[in-house]
Parts: structure tokens; sequence; C-alpha cells
């Protein structure tokens, strides 16, 4: 037989027992049949023959008997009777189960066992709700990611971009009217016109260039080759030099002429007049001043 | 004579390329030989010109005759002597691997999706932007004042306190009454660090990190407040297809006429996938010079998850999700 208050007088005041768990105040059990928790004479299941708990196993609750007959077989001492979900029903069963018992354990497992339904219908409301899910932070991970942002705030340069940006909204005009700077745009289009003009005078050149004759000037040989011959082509040359001279003053004149005319405009002309080693005969007509700054 | 044949057999030899017992016949007949040389030199020098055609292992030394090796030992040292093209530097934008959902601007799917997806009705000019703007449940002072002053950057933008309510049962009640967008600031030991932007009639999800967030009294040299003008949107480096609707959903937060009286622009700019939100008041000094001067809150955003529909982090279905392991083992691969 079990000797309650020999097995109290070892492990219960001031001795050691396992299960017990001492602070300033107050003394706890830490056995898991114990009714109430705490370290009493009437809460310690090891020196009570007579015990019962109402314990929670997912989300049902049990009534737990302690059958001292069976105190050599620890394993089956005791006996679980599976309670109502129904509060009401559950504390009749207590009663049911527990009839005859001291009035202390019957009153404190009804009292367990309200405990535990209100924690359950907590836990059921709570789970309905939104529930704030933990996620864990690498520190290393994090670490990293500060870094490399740091270092692509440095590569945006953002100040840079937004003032690109906002000045090539301006040079496309989404900005309109509000913004009085036309002179920087109206410079890029009148570029833009005289680029056109130059490319078509240099196209009708080009046509022309092909179609006129050209003629070699007698200017370039020297006279020193010419004294081989003699006779009557020394006259001619003397006539034809002197008038080639003449043409070459006029076409001189007119290249100036035109080269000033065309100042603003076609800075092209120039090397390309220079590039050509002939030179064209002219005549003097009032007329030609339009047709010279076009064969030219 | 004798000259004559000399000159000859050296020009033969010298037109098949290498020469070989130039030198003592080249000082005898210096006039003519330099003509036929220049002249030869000249062409060579053309052939050069056109074609580097020279063997691998050719240097100049191994030209015998003195005056082409003289000549091309110049031009050498002329080309030398010039700068050496300035080498572009790699940064990781350069070697950035190459994106194959980059979009092309004249991609015709790409434009057909965009004609066709949730943003579409914002861009046809059919709907304006309404956008709520709360927090998760408790929300302390910085993330509060954060949300407000968004709500001051963003027009049309009205901010409600949480109280606990689930976002799936919000969200209906936000649609009836009229709000396109819906932005939730999660919070997290007292900073905001996360952002929900969800697109209201069934529109997109989108999560993000959100990080160093600075308030308007943390900034130095800040404006004014900004006003109620309707602010301009930058959007910056969104190439790829997932960077092209997120941009777009940047874009339809914002009204679509912006009021340039009010010189206010705010700024997305992606760089290396994280997103830099900036707001600035800038000015036209001339027509070459624009000075910013930045007022709003300031904070940058990653891209955690893009789902498409509401939200629902349960059943909801992903379009996009950073994995960690897969994404983030390339320093050079981006997916903005």
């Amino acid at each position: 037989m079990q000797h309650d208050d020999v097995i109290w007088d070892l492990i219960g005041n001031k001795s050691f027992c396992s299960y017990k768990v001492k602070t300033k105040t107050q003394q706890f059990c830490r056995n898991e049949y114990n009714i109430t928790g705490l370290c009493n004479r009437s809460s310690c299941p090891l020196a009570n023959s007579q015990y019962a708990t109402v314990r929670e196993e997912k989300g049902l609750c049990y009534l737990y008997m302690k059958v001292i007959e069976r105190a050599a077989f620890p394993a089956r001492m005791w006996e679980k009777v599976k309670l109502d979900r129904n509060y009401a029903k559950a504390l009749e069963q207590i009663d049911e189960n527990l009839i005859y018992w001291p009035r202390f354990i019957r009153h404190k497992c009804k009292q367990r066992l309200t405990k535990i339904t209100q924690y359950l219908i907590r836990i059921r409301k709570l789970t309905l709700k939104r529930q704030r899910k933990l996620v864990p932070l690498s520190r290393k991970v994090e670490r990293r990611e500060k870094r490399r942002e740091e270092k692509a705030l440095i590569a945006a340069q953002l100040e840079n971009a937004i003032e690109k940006e906002l000045l090539d909204r301006l040079k496309q005009g989404t900005y309109g009217d509000i913004y009085n700077f036309p002179i920087h745009a109206f410079d890029k289009a009148m570029e833009k016109q005289e680029e056109d003009t130059e490319s078509e005078e240099e196209e009708e050149e080009d046509e022309e260039e092909s179609g006129t004759r050209e003629f070699v000037a007698e200017d370039e040989f020297e006279e020193s080759d010419l004294s081989d011959f003699e006779g009557s082509s020394d006259e001619e040359e003397d006539d034809e030099e002197v008038s080639s001279e003449e043409e070459e003053t006029e076409e001189e004149l007119e290249e100036e002429k035109t080269k000033a005319k065309s100042k603003g405009k076609a800075p092209l002309k120039g090397p390309i007049r220079k590039k050509r080693a002939y030179v064209e005969i002219e005549y003097e007509q009032e007329t030609e001043p339009a047709q010279k700054s076009k064969a030219t | 004579m004798d000259s004559n044949e000399a000159t000859t057999s050296e020009s033969v030899s010298k037109k098949k390329g290498k020469t070989k017992k130039v030198k003592r016949k080249v000082k005898h007949d210096e006039a003519p030989v330099q003509e036929m040389e220049q002249a030869e030199g000249e062409e060579t020098e053309k052939k050069s010109e056109s074609g580097p055609c020279f063997p691998p292992t050719f240097s100049v030394s191994e030209i015998k005759n003195k005056q082409r090796r003289h000549s091309m030992f110049l031009k050498l040292k002329e080309e030398k002597r010039k700068a050496p093209p300035k080498e572009v530097p790699k940064t990781i934008e350069n070697q950035r691997i190459y994106d194959e959902t980059t979009v092309n601007p004249e991609d015709e799917e790409v434009a057909f999706d965009e004609g066709t997806d949730e943003f579409s009705a914002y861009f046809n000019r059919l709907t304006n932007p309404k956008v709520l703007i709360t927090t998760s449940d408790r929300p302390r002072g910085r993330t509060v004042r954060f949300c407000e002053q968004l709500a001051t950057v963003i027009p049309h933008a009205h901010v409600y306190y949480r109280r606990g309510l689930a976002l799936k049962r919000v969200i209906p009640q936000c649609v009836s009454r009229g709000f396109t967008y819906l932005m939730v600031i999660n919070e997290d030991r007292k900073v905001p660090n996360g952002l929900v932007l969800c697109h209201l009639p069934d529109g997109p999800t989108a999560h993000f990190k959100v990080s160093n967030v600075r308030l308007r009294k943390e900034m130095k040299r800040r404006g004014k407040d900004p006003t109620e003008h309707v602010p301009e949107v930058i959007l910056n480096n969104f190439t790829t297809r997932l960077g092209h609707s997120i941009g777009r959903m940047f874009a339809a937060l914002f009204p679509h006429d912006p009021q340039f009286v009010g010189r206010q622009v705010a700024t997305f700019h992606n760089q290396r996938d994280f997103i830099f939100f900036r707001f600035h008041r800038y000015i036209f000094k001339n027509e070459k010079k624009v000075g910013i001067q930045e007022l709003g809150p300031r904070f940058t955003l990653k891209l955690r998850s893009l789902q498409k529909g509401t939200f629902d982090s349960k059943f909801g279905e992903y379009e996009w999700v950073h994995k960690r392991h897969e994404m983030d083992s390339s320093r050079r691969k981006f997916h903005l």
C-alpha cells in the first residue's frame, strides 16, 4: 500500500523532489499530472493515492484518474476518460466519474476544465483573425542588401539623371510655351535648315559638273615648253595667253564675289573649288550672275 | 644602261614584296630610284591601309629595304604618339547579363499586352487614380508620419487607420468606393519596412521591401512643402517585361495630366533592381541648366513578389517571386 504521508515527508516541504521548482514566494510542481501546478500536500500527484486531473490533447479534454492498485505498473496507472465537447456535459461527466471523491479534487478538476475550454475558444477565435507572420531575417543577407543598395545609389547618380530627363523633356517641347527659352531651339532649327540647303546645293553642283565640258587651259604650260614651237604659233599663243590671263583675272574676281556672297551659307564650296585643277572659260555677259553662282 | 637594268630589277623584286640586295644599288641610283620607291611606297602604304594583311609575326625591323623600313617605323611611332583610345571602364551596368525579357520599343506583342492588361483602363484615360494608404496593425509614429507625407506627394490619396481589419475584407469595400490603388505600409520595430501595392479592380499586387526612409524633416536643404499640383513622373531604367509592368504600376498612381505650373516631379529610378523614389521641385535657369530641390520623402524599394489578382498570399497566382538562392547568385544579373 502507498504511504502517502511517508512519501510526502520524503519529497514534500523542504525536501528534494525532482518535479519541484522553488521560487522566492512559492513552490511549483512540474509534474504533468498535477492539477493545480503548485507543490502542496493536496496537489502532489505522488503523495496522494486518490488523484485525478483534466488534461487537454489536440483540442479534446480527458479526465485522468489514478488507480492506486496499479502503483506497481506506473505506465498503466492513469485511467483516461474522454470528456464531452459540450462544457456542461463535460462537467456532468466529471461529477459522474468522480462521485464520492474528495471535494477538493472534484472542484479543481472542474476549474481546470473551465480554463481549458476558455483558452481553446480563444485559440479558435484567433486563428480566424489575421495572424502576424514572423519572417526570419538573415543578417548576412541584410547586410549584403544594404551594401548593394548603397552602391546602386552611387551608380544611379540620381540628380544628374533627373536633370537630364527634365532637359530632354524641355527640348522635346512637352512643356509647351511655358518657358521662354526658344533661342536654342531656334538656332538648332536654323542650322538644320542651312544643312539642308547645303546638301541641296552640293547635289546640284555634282549634277552640273557631270554635264559641263571641261576645258584644259593652255595657261598651265610654261613658256619654256612652248619655246620649241616657233613661227606663227607664237602669236596665237600670245593672244591666247593674254586672253586666258584676262579670263583668269575675271574668274578670280568672280570667285571672290561668289565667295563673298556665299560666306554664311556654304563654306563647303571653297574647298571643292580649290580641288579643281581646270578653269572654265566664261563669257562676259551681264545676264550671267545667276548662272555663275551655280556653275562655280 | 646598267643603272637602268638595276632599277628595273629592283622594281621587279620590290613589287614582289620583300627585297634582298638593294642597299648598295639604292645609294648609287638615288634620284630615279627614289621616285620609283616613293611611288611604290605609296602603293604599299595604300595596300597596308586597305587592310593589315601582314603575317602575325611581322615586325618593322624585318623589312630589308631601308627607305621603306624607315617610313614604316615613322608611321608606327606616330600612331603610338597619338593618345591611345580611351578605354571604356567596366561597370556593373556594362557587364550586366543580357536579360532575354528586355523590352524592344517596337515589339508588337508587348504593345498588344499593354493595350489589354489591367492598366489599359488607366492609360486609355478611362479611370482616374484614387489611392488608399494604410498601414499594418498599430503603427508607430514614424510610419504614421510617412503615410501622411506620402499622401501629400500622391494626389487623391487618403490615409485610413487600419484597426485590425483583414485586407481581404477591405478590398471589396475599396472597390465599391471607387479606389484604384491600395497601398499598405508594413511596419517592423517602429520603422516602415514593407509596401504592398495593390491595383484595385482585380489588378496585380506588388510586394516591396522598403528601406532608407527619410522623412521630410530629415532632409537637408529641402524646400517648402509640396503643393497640391499634380506632379510629373519620371520612370528610369525599367527595361525588362517585369520592369515594364512595375513601371506602369507606378505611373498609374498619378493622374494623367501633370500641372507644369507646380514644377514638381516624382522620380522612380531603377538601378540594379533597387527602385529609388525621389520627389523634387525643379526650375529651369536657362535652356541648358535646371536646378532641382528635393522636397518630399525619399525611400528605396526592392521588389519581392508580383502577384496576379488582388492581395491573396495563400492562393494567389504569383507572376514573379524573388528567390534568393537562384536570383542572388550572380552579381551581374538583374531582373527589373
